[in-house]
C-alpha cells in the first residue's frame, strides 16, 4: 500500500498527486458520503423544529420507518397500505421501464455498433443526444402535450378511425412509462453500445456460418458478451427512474403518486424531514438490495460494470 | 459428403476497386486446393464468396454443382476457418464444438456425445469442459478445425489460419491438417501468403496476384514450370536476368542479355508466347547455378563473389555479376567441405537450359 502512494506520488508529481487526492476526497466526502450520512441520522430522529435540534428532544428512534410499515398510531388499518402500495407499485413501474428500455436500446446499440457505418452512425448517435439538450422538465411537459385528450397522438388516432373518442393516456400511466422510459433511454443505449462494439464481427460470421439464424447468433454470442453491459444500463435506468421526480409529477394521473413524491411531500410540505430521510433511506436501500440480488442472478461483476 | 467447388467467370468489385477479376476454377471434390498470393491479392475476398459472406459481382459460385446465388453463408455446405480462429470466448470448449449442433437442434446428450468424438479426433480428449482462453495456441486452432467439422460442410475454408502460430508448430500444424483432411475426406481450400504451405499440403495451388489468377497447378509445376513472371519471382526464389529475345526453337528461347546470351525453356500458357524481338525475363533458381571452370553448361556468365553466408545444410554465395546489376544468388549443399573461394574471386557461373525459364516481361513479386 505505501509502495502504491510512493508509486502515485512519482507518476503524477506532488502538486498533481496531491490535487488528485484532495479533490476527489472532497468530491466524495462533501458531495456523497456526507449527505447521506446526515440523512441516515435525521431518519433515526424524533421530527423536532431546527430550534431544538440537538436538545434532548432531538433523541434517536424508529417511529419513522415504523411509520412507513404500520402507519400512524391513530389509524384503524394494521398496515401502512397507502405508501407500502405506492413504494410497491414504483419499483415495480421502475422494473418494467428498465425492461422496456433493454428492449429499445439493444437494437439500437447494436445496429450502432456493427450495422451502420461512418456518417449515418454519427448522425444517429446526435439524433439520440440532441432531444436531451432539452431540460427535462420542458421534455416532460412536451409528452404531457402529445398525450393529453386533444394531443398529436389522440387526434392522429382518431383521424386515422381507431379511436372515436380520445384516449386518456395519462390516467392510465401511458404517459408516465412512455415518459419515464425515454428519459434514461441514453445511459441504457450507451453502455450496451460500449460492450457491442468490442465484440469481434468475426464472431458473429462465425456463428452464421455454423448455420446459425440471427436470432440464436443474439442469445447465444452477442447477448452474453453485451451482458455487464445491458447491466451496467439496467442498473441506472433502474436506480433514476426509481428515483425520478419530475416526469412522475407532470405525466403521473391523479391516482398514481410515485414514491419520490412522497418523500418530497415529507420535506416540503408536511416539514416532516426526518420521515422524509427515512422513506428516502428506505428507497435507497431497496434499490440497491434489488440491483444486487440481479447482478448476483446473472453472474455479473462489478467490476465488469465499471469497464 | 465432398462436393466440387466451380467459380465461373467471378469478378467481384468494391466500387472502383477489382478485388477478384474473371476468376475460372474448377476445385475438385476432396482435394487440398490452395490459393497463395501477397496480403491484398484479392484471395480472401474470393473464399468470402465462397463461404456466402460476399457475392461476386459478376459470375457464378458452384458448390457440388449447385449456383449458391443468393444462398446465404448458414445455408451453404461450406464451414469457414477465420484468421483469428473466432472461438467464442464465453462458452466452454465443448459447446463451442457443438455450436452448429446446437443450431440443428441436437439434443445436449448427443451434441456432448459428438463434441467428444472429435475432440478424440484432434488429440484433445477430456478437455471439453475448459474454457477457450486455457487452450494454448495449437490447441484453439484444432478446436476451431473441430467446431467446422462438427458442421458437416462439404467444403471446409480456411483462412490463413496458422499465421498467428510460431513457425514450430506452424510446420507441426501443416502435417496435422494434411492428415485431417485425409481422415475426413471432404474438400479443404486454403488461404495463404506463405508459399511452403501451399506447397507441402495442397493437391493444386493457385497463385494470385493483383485479383487475376496467374497459375494453376500442382506444387512441382508451380516451382518448376512458372507461366508468368510474377509465379516465378513469387514462388521460391530466383535470379532474373531481363533481355531480348534472339530467336525461338521449338521449346527454347534464346535471350540476349546484358550478362551474355542465355538458352531457357519457353515459358508455357498464361503469360503468353514469346517471340523472336520481345522483351523477355529469364529465371534461374539459385540451386540450378553452379561453378563451373569449363564450359559444360548451356549458359555461363561472369561474376566476383560478393558475400558468402553459412546456413548449416547449405550455403549461399551472393555474386556480382558483369552487366546486370541485380545481385545474384547461388546455394550449395554443404557436402562438409569449405568452399573453395572468398568474397572478392572471379567465377565462372553455369547453368543448364532446362533449369532455366524463359516468360515475357511482366509484373513481378514485391521483394
Amino acid at each position: 500500500m505505501v509502495r502504491y502512494w510512493q508509486e502515485f506520488f512519482r507518476k503524477n508529481g506532488p502538486p498533481l498527486a496531491f490535487y488528485l487526492l484532495i479533490s476527489v476526497a472532497c468530491w466524495m466526502l462533501l458531495m456523497i458520503i456526507m449527505p447521506q450520512l446526515f440523512m441516515l441520522d435525521f431518519s433515526f430522529r424524533t421530527n423536532v423544529p431546527p430550534p431544538l435540534w440537538g436538545t434532548e428532544a432531538h433523541g434517536y428512534t424508529l417511529e419513522h420507518y415504523q411509520y412507513m410499515v404500520f402507519g400512524s398510531a391513530q389509524s384503524t388499518d394494521s398496515y401502512n397500505f397507502v405508501d407500502l402500495s405506492v413504494f410497491g407499485r414504483t419499483i415495480l413501474t421502475a422494473i418494467f421501464v428498465t425492461l422496456i428500455d433493454v428492449a429499445l436500446c439493444y437494437p439500437v446499440a447494436y445496429y450502432l455498433a456493427h450495422v451502420a457505418h461512418g456518417g449515418w452512425s454519427r448522425l444517429m448517435v446526435m439524433a439520440l443526444i440532441i432531444p436531451f439538450w432539452v431540460n427535462e422538465l420542458l421534455r416532460a411537459f412536451a409528452f404531457k402535450i402529445m398525450f393529453g385528450s386533444t394531443g398529436v397522438i389522440n387526434n392522429f388516432l382518431i383521424t386515422v378511425g381507431i379511436l372515436d373518442q380520445p384516449f386518456d393516456f395519462i390516467r392510465n400511466g401511458v404517459a408516465l412509462y412512455s415518459g419515464l422510459s425515454y428519459a434514461y433511454i441514453l445511459l441504457m443505449i450507451f453502455p450496451i453500445y460500449n460492450a457491442v462494439e468490442s465484440l469481434d464481427k468475426n464472431q458473429i460470421e462465425a456463428a452464421r456460418d455454423l448455420g446459425s439464424p440471427w436470432w440464436r447468433i443474439h442469445w447465444r454470442v452477442v447477448i452474453p458478451h453485451a451482458k455487464p453491459g445491458i447491466t451496467s444500463g439496467c442498473t441506472m435506468v433502474f436506480m433514476l427512474t426509481a428515483g425520478a421526480l419530475a416526469a412522475p409529477q407532470i405525466l403521473g394521473g391523479p391516482s398514481s403518486l410515485w414514491f419520490t413524491q412522497i418523500i418530497y411531500q415529507a420535506f416540503n410540505q408536511a416539514g416532516n424531514w426526518a420521515r422524509g430521510s427515512a422513506y428516502g433511506i428506505i428507497l435507497l436501500t431497496s434499490s440497491l438490495i434489488f440491483v444486487l440480488c440481479m447482478m448476483r442472478i446473472f453472474k455479473v461483476k462489478l467490476g465488469e460494470i465499471a469497464r | 459428403m465432398s462436393a466440387d467447388v466451380q467459380l465461373e467467370q467471378v469478378s467481384i468489385r468494391f466500387g472502383d476497386f477489382v478485388a477478384a477479376r474473371d476468376v475460372n476454377i474448377h476445385i475438385q471434390e476432396g482435394e487440398f486446393f490452395s490459393f497463395l498470393g501477397p496480403s491484398g491479392c484479392g484471395k480472401t475476398t474470393l473464399l468470402r464468396a465462397v463461404s456466402g459472406f460476399s457475392e461476386p459481382s459478376e459470375g457464378k459460385v458452384l458448390i457440388g454443382g449447385q449456383d449458391m446465388a443468393g444462398i446465404g453463408p448458414n445455408k451453404r455446405p461450406t464451414a469457414l476457418i477465420f484468421q483469428n480462429l473466432a472461438l467464442f470466448p464465453l462458452m466452454m470448449v465443448w459447446e463451442n464444438i457443438a455450436f452448429a449442433l446446437e443450431v440443428k437442434g441436437v439434443n445436449v446428450a448427443e451434441r456432448r456425445k459428438k463434441a467428444d468424438a472429435l475432440l478424440e479426433l484432434i488429440a484433445l480428449p477430456d478437455q471439453g469442459e475448459k474454457m477457450v482462453s486455457e487452450l494454448s495456441g495449437g490447441q484453439k486452432q484444432r478446436v476451431a478445425i473441430a467446431r467446422a467439422l462438427a458442421a458437416e460442410p462439404d467444403v471446409l475454408l480456411l483462412d490463413e489460419p496458422l499465421s498467428a502460430l510460431d513457425l514450430k508448430l506452424r510446420q507441426h500444424m501443416r502435417s496435422e491438417l494434411r492428415a485431417i483432411q485425409q481422415r475426413v475426406g471432404i474438400t479443404f481450400i486454403y488461404i495463404t501468403h506463405d508459399q511452403g504451405e501451399a506447397l507441402t499440403m495442397s493437391d493444386h495451388v493457385a497463385v494470385m496476384s493483383q485479383g487475376v489468377i496467374e497459375q494453376v497447378a500442382d506444387g512441382n509445376t508451380i516451382y518448376d514450370q512458372p507461366e508468368t513472371a510474377f509465379v516465378a519471382s513469387f514462388v521460391g526464389e530466383n535470379n532474373l536476368f531481363k533481355g531480348k529475345v534472339a530467336e525461338m526453337s521449338g521449346d527454347y528461347a534464346i535471350v540476349d542479355t546484358p550478362s551474355g546470351q542465355m538458352r531457357a525453356r519457353r515459358a508455357t500458357g498464361k503469360g503468353g508466347t514469346l517471340n523472336t524481338g520481345d522483351e523477355a525475363y529469364v529465371f534461374v533458381r539459385p540451386e540450378s547455378l553452379k561453378f563451373v571452370n569449363g564450359s559444360d553448361f548451356d549458359n555461363h556468365i561472369g561474376a566476383s563473389i560478393k558475400q558468402q553466408e553459412f546456413e548449416g545444410s547449405f550455403w549461399q554465395v551472393f555474386f556480382d555479376v558483369d552487366g546486370s546489376d541485380r545481385s545474384v544468388k547461388l546455394s550449395t549443399v554443404n557436402d562438409g567441405t569449405t568452399l573453395a573461394h572468398k568474397v572478392g574471386d572471379r567465377v565462372k557461373l553455369g547453368f543448364s537450359a532446362d533449369t532455366a525459364i524463359a516468360t515475357p516481361v511482366g509484373d513481378l513479386a514485391a521483394e
